[in-house]
């Protein structure tokens, strides 16, 4: 695909651009990894609740997307990733994630297992020399191939029901984490189990020339369905909701970091799930170790926050005044009805006593400062039955 | 025989939110429902296959988020959506139309009335300054201004001290809006007859008042005081139709070993020695109880379901007078299709809302009078709503359900008492209004539940079939509500509790009265929550 001179175009435009400009009718954008991409197109609450009532649309062309092919791409990967990928098979997609040799973690991404020794990596942020550099001495091609695939995340309750509409057989058999190869239009359709907002989901792959279709497929498909187009504000609503980490947000990547003691273990965002001692070699498992038996210094945390009034960027207040760390998401869950935050603190900390967040609400010309009790609680504040159900429901 | 500590009748939502609350205190409760589905006023039930109803009460938005908290509702399964959109269609053809979008709302408004358009923030900002108000209170039991307990006393300390903080002017204000019409309220505003139309449905939903009758203006605010998630006013349906509500409520009363017992109908009250212990129910069953706790309406509690005798003579002449009169009806539609209305321009969200064909100010007072008379509004008020629009799990997909709540429909009629062939022509008069916008309307009914005032008495048990257990008038709100020196849901009887919307803060989807009944059931018992 030919792209334009960096002089002639500002920011880029996906592959569905035409669909979602038509849509977005507030005239809100953002750009995500050069890409333009809508915040909101008509309403955030209204998108939200579409995400959590029935099925929306949610454009992630710009995902950043690496082809990891050759005979040790599963080896190198395997060294690569901090979990196990010898149990990642054909058809299958792993979410993990990477350090660099202090443990300190580099991004997060999902692995896609299209066949033997073939593999595509999704992340937010963009890496390639650290892969390369990591591949030295393996027998590996990684290639970005961001530019040639089109991406659309299809996300909520009835999102099955779209997808059988369509006339994709079968569909509802597919796992949690599972892909499968399907045609669309005379282009080939990657369809995975997967997605952002931590309910029943799926995205769809497709080339670029074929996404125009692909979009009025869904639409048409999800009619009687309450599908809608989402904007990356209601996703980010949906996500925190679900407890999922964001680059950038709940760490920052560690191969762009000026500040080395800003950097985040696996351990300290609560991803040590992800952490397999057993598999042998990878980069950054020494210092893992060393951490897992000295300690860690930091804890990702659920906390449920008393009022309203969501508590961005709050500190943390143990006691009457000990500051242990700060909020990194917060939201008002319309979902859970309960005042929601993800929030890093310093270890040890006091489970039991006296976390407060320092909630500021600015009201007509006035900063009204809240002392928001908190409790810590599972961050997996939204998770529901039906985003793990096979066969997959239809509502 | 089990002794319960506590017995509660009917297993409507407040009813439920009192139990789930007393339960979670640790006591043993018992909810004793007269039908064989439990939510009362919310119930939802399948009566064509395929289709669940909302049966009477059909949006959310007074549920408390306190309660929905407090008793883990959303984890229960509870969901509420907030809706898209409302319009009201006019007599020509014409519409105006509501946006969650403020600029995008006061272009519409705009083109009624440009003057209307931006007076509609000042009356946004009116109303606002009213629910803050009177927000604090609703989950307060209210204060006895006649009582000299430090409790009581504080409690008008408390007010007093917010009432001064509203200044002069809006001091002035607060006292007249309380008692003041809705028609008088709008005119404060606007100037446009279908933009005031647009607006003053709210001021007569349950309500046996005109816009023009003085204390209409509260009615409106009552609808106001809402919300979903924070957003003031904005209204949602429950995911699964407005049983939903007691469902979650249910399940969170059983999780902490609560007990339900559907088809068992209340006789009596069982009062010894002074005291309520139990109930007694028909088929010769009795329950007993250390306290018991009535969910039913003030008459159905205190006339229908106690001897007089063992009651205040005082008590029993002021609840025999408490306003609770029927003004409205009730048609749920199933549906093959989504119905057209032709004056909803395509692309406009109008039909996700609630839909009205009250285009002004006189339309409504009309209707009003036809009540008066003794019959159904020949022109009624209609709130119209497709619920199905945005829950995809009431119908089958492409199918669709409307629920329409009528108003104004008498409970006793000028010609006689309801029967089936009046609620029939009741039915048509609706149906018909209803096709006069929507050309293949009637093509699409697969069936019909009607109900009348005298349905709603009979099957759901609320008097005159009042939707609000009682009006919401000043003389019948706060510390007078359901009588006075009796607004702190104790009865004249010890151990006999009310937790109906006969109490405060009144009727609507709230749970607040349910609430605040279970907190001076537990006050008394001296266990701390």
């Amino acid at each position: 695909m030919i792209q334009p001179q960096p002089y002639e175009v500002q920011v880029l435009e996906t592959p569905f651009h035409s669909r979602t400009a038509e849509l977005c009718k507030t005239n809100e954008w953002s750009t995500w990894s050069g890409y333009t991409t809508p915040d909101v197109y008509t309403n955030m609450e209204l998108e939200y609740f579409a995400a959590r009532n029935t099925a929306t649309l949610f454009d992630i062309s710009p995902m950043t997307k690496y082809a990891i092919t050759g005979p040790d791409a599963g080896r190198y990967l395997d060294r690569l990733l901090t979990r196990d990928m010898a149990k990642v098979n054909p058809g299958r997609v792993a979410y993990g994630l990477w350090c660099n040799d202090a443990g300190m973690v580099i991004d997060d991404g999902t692995v896609f297992c299209l066949g033997e020794n073939d593999y595509r990596l999704c992340s937010q942020e963009r890496h390639l020399p650290w892969l390369l550099d990591s591949a030295i001495g393996y027998e590996v091609a990684i290639e970005d191939i961001t530019a040639g695939i089109a991406a659309v995340s299809l996300q909520g309750p009835t999102s099955c029901a779209v997808l059988k509409a369509m006339g994709f057989v079968g569909i509802e058999e597919l796992k949690p984490y599972a892909h499968a190869e399907f045609q669309l239009g005379g282009h080939p359709l990657m369809i995975s189990r997967t997605g952002f907002t931590g309910d029943l989901g799926y995205e769809l792959w497709i080339e670029p020339a074929g996404a125009g279709e692909l979009w009025d497929r869904l639409m048409e498909g999800g009619r009687l369905h309450g599908i809608r187009p989402l904007g990356s504000k209601a996703l980010d609503m949906t996500r925190i909701e679900a407890g999922f980490i964001q680059a950038g947000v709940e760490f920052f990547p560690g191969d762009l970091s000026t500040r080395p003691d800003r950097l985040r273990s696996p351990f300290e965002i609560g991803m040590g799930w992800l952490v397999d001692f057993e598999k042998g070699h990878f980069i950054g498992r020494r210092a893992l170790l060393r951490e897992k038996q000295t300690g860690s210094r930091h804890a990702l945390v659920g906390l449920d926050i008393a009022g309203n009034k969501p508590a961005h960027h709050s500190f943390i207040f143990q006691g009457r005044n000990k500051e242990v760390g700060i909020v990194t998401s917060a939201l008002w869950s319309p979902t859970c009805k309960r005042n929601i935050a993800l929030a890093s603190l310093r270890t040890p900390y006091d489970k039991a006593h006296g976390l407060w967040a320092d909630v500021y609400v600015h009201r007509e010309q006035k900063w009204e400062r809240i002392k928001a009790p908190c409790r810590v609680v599972d961050k997996q504040f939204f998770n529901p039955p039906r985003r793990w159900a096979t066969p997959a429901g239809d509502r | 025989m089990k002794t319960y500590d506590a017995i509660v009748i009917g297993a409507g939502h407040n009813g439920l939110t009192t139990a789930a609350y007393l339960a979670r205190a640790g006591l043993d409760v018992v909810v004793v429902e007269r039908q064989p589905y439990i939510g009362g006023a919310t119930a939802s039930r399948e009566l064509y296959p395929g289709f669940t109803y909302s049966n009477c009460s059909y949006v959310c938005s007074l549920m408390r988020p306190e309660i929905m908290r407090d008793l883990e509702l959303p984890r229960h399964g509870l969901q509420v959506i907030p809706y898209d959109g409302g319009v009201t269609m006019t007599r020509d053809g014409g519409y105006i139309a509501g946006y969650r979008n403020h600029d995008q709302n006061r272009r519409e408004i705009a083109r009624h009335s440009v003057r209307d358009a931006e007076a509609y923030d000042y009356f946004g900002a009116e109303v606002m300054r009213y629910c803050r108000f009177i927000k604090t209170m609703l989950l307060t039991t209210p204060p006895d201004p006649a009582s000299f307990k430090p409790r009581d006393l504080f409690g008008l300390l408390d007010v007093a001290r917010r009432f001064h903080r509203l200044g002069e002017e809006w001091m002035y204000d607060t006292i007249r809006f309380w008692t003041m019409s809705c028609a008088d309220f709008l005119d404060q505003f606007f100037e446009s007859d279908l933009v005031k139309g647009h607006k003053a449905g709210s001021s007569i939903i349950g309500t046996a008042l005109g816009p023009y009758s003085p204390g209409s203006a509260y009615v409106l605010l009552h609808h106001y005081m809402g919300e979903v998630d924070g957003s003031i006013g904005s209204w949602g349906f429950p995911r699964g139709g407005m049983g939903a509500i007691p469902g979650a409520l249910a399940k969170s009363f059983q999780a902490h070993g609560g007990e339900i017992r559907t088809g068992s109908t209340v006789e009596q009250i069982i009062v010894k020695g002074g005291r309520a212990v139990g109930v007694a129910l028909t088929g010769g069953v009795e329950v007993m109880g250390k306290t018991v706790v009535s969910n039913l309406d003030a008459k159905r509690t205190f006339i229908e379901s106690m001897a007089a005798s063992d009651l205040p003579a005082e008590f029993v002449h002021r609840v025999k007078n408490f306003k609770i009169r029927g003004s409205s009806g009730k048609v749920n539609i199933a549906l093959d299709g989504l119905p057209d209305f032709p004056a909803i321009p395509a692309g406009c969200p109008g039909r996700a809302g609630d839909m009205h064909v009250s285009d002004s100010m006189e339309y409504l007072e009309r209707g009003y009078d036809d009540w008066k008379a003794g019959m159904w509004s020949r022109q009624p008020y209609l709130d119209i709503t497709l619920p199905s629009m945005t829950d995809p799990t009431m119908v089958p997909p492409g199918k669709h359900f409307m629920s329409v709540f009528v108003q104004y429909v008498p409970p006793h009629l000028a010609d006689g008492e309801w029967d089936d062939a009046k609620r029939a022509a009741f039915g048509k008069t609706v149906i018909d209004k209803i096709a006069e916008f929507s050309p293949n309307f009637k093509d699409l009914i697969l069936h019909a539940e009607i109900r009348t005032p005298w349905d709603l008495e009979n099957e759901v048990g609320l008097t005159e079939g009042n939707i609000f257990q009682g009006e919401l008038t000043m003389d019948q709100l706060m510390f007078n509500r359901p009588v006075p020196g009796y607004a702190q849901y104790r009865s004249p009887v010890p151990g006999l509790y009310m937790c109906g919307s006969s109490t405060h803060p009144g009727g609507g989807v709230m749970g607040a009265p349910g609430a605040n009944a279970a907190r001076e059931i537990l006050r008394d018992m001296r266990i701390k929550t």
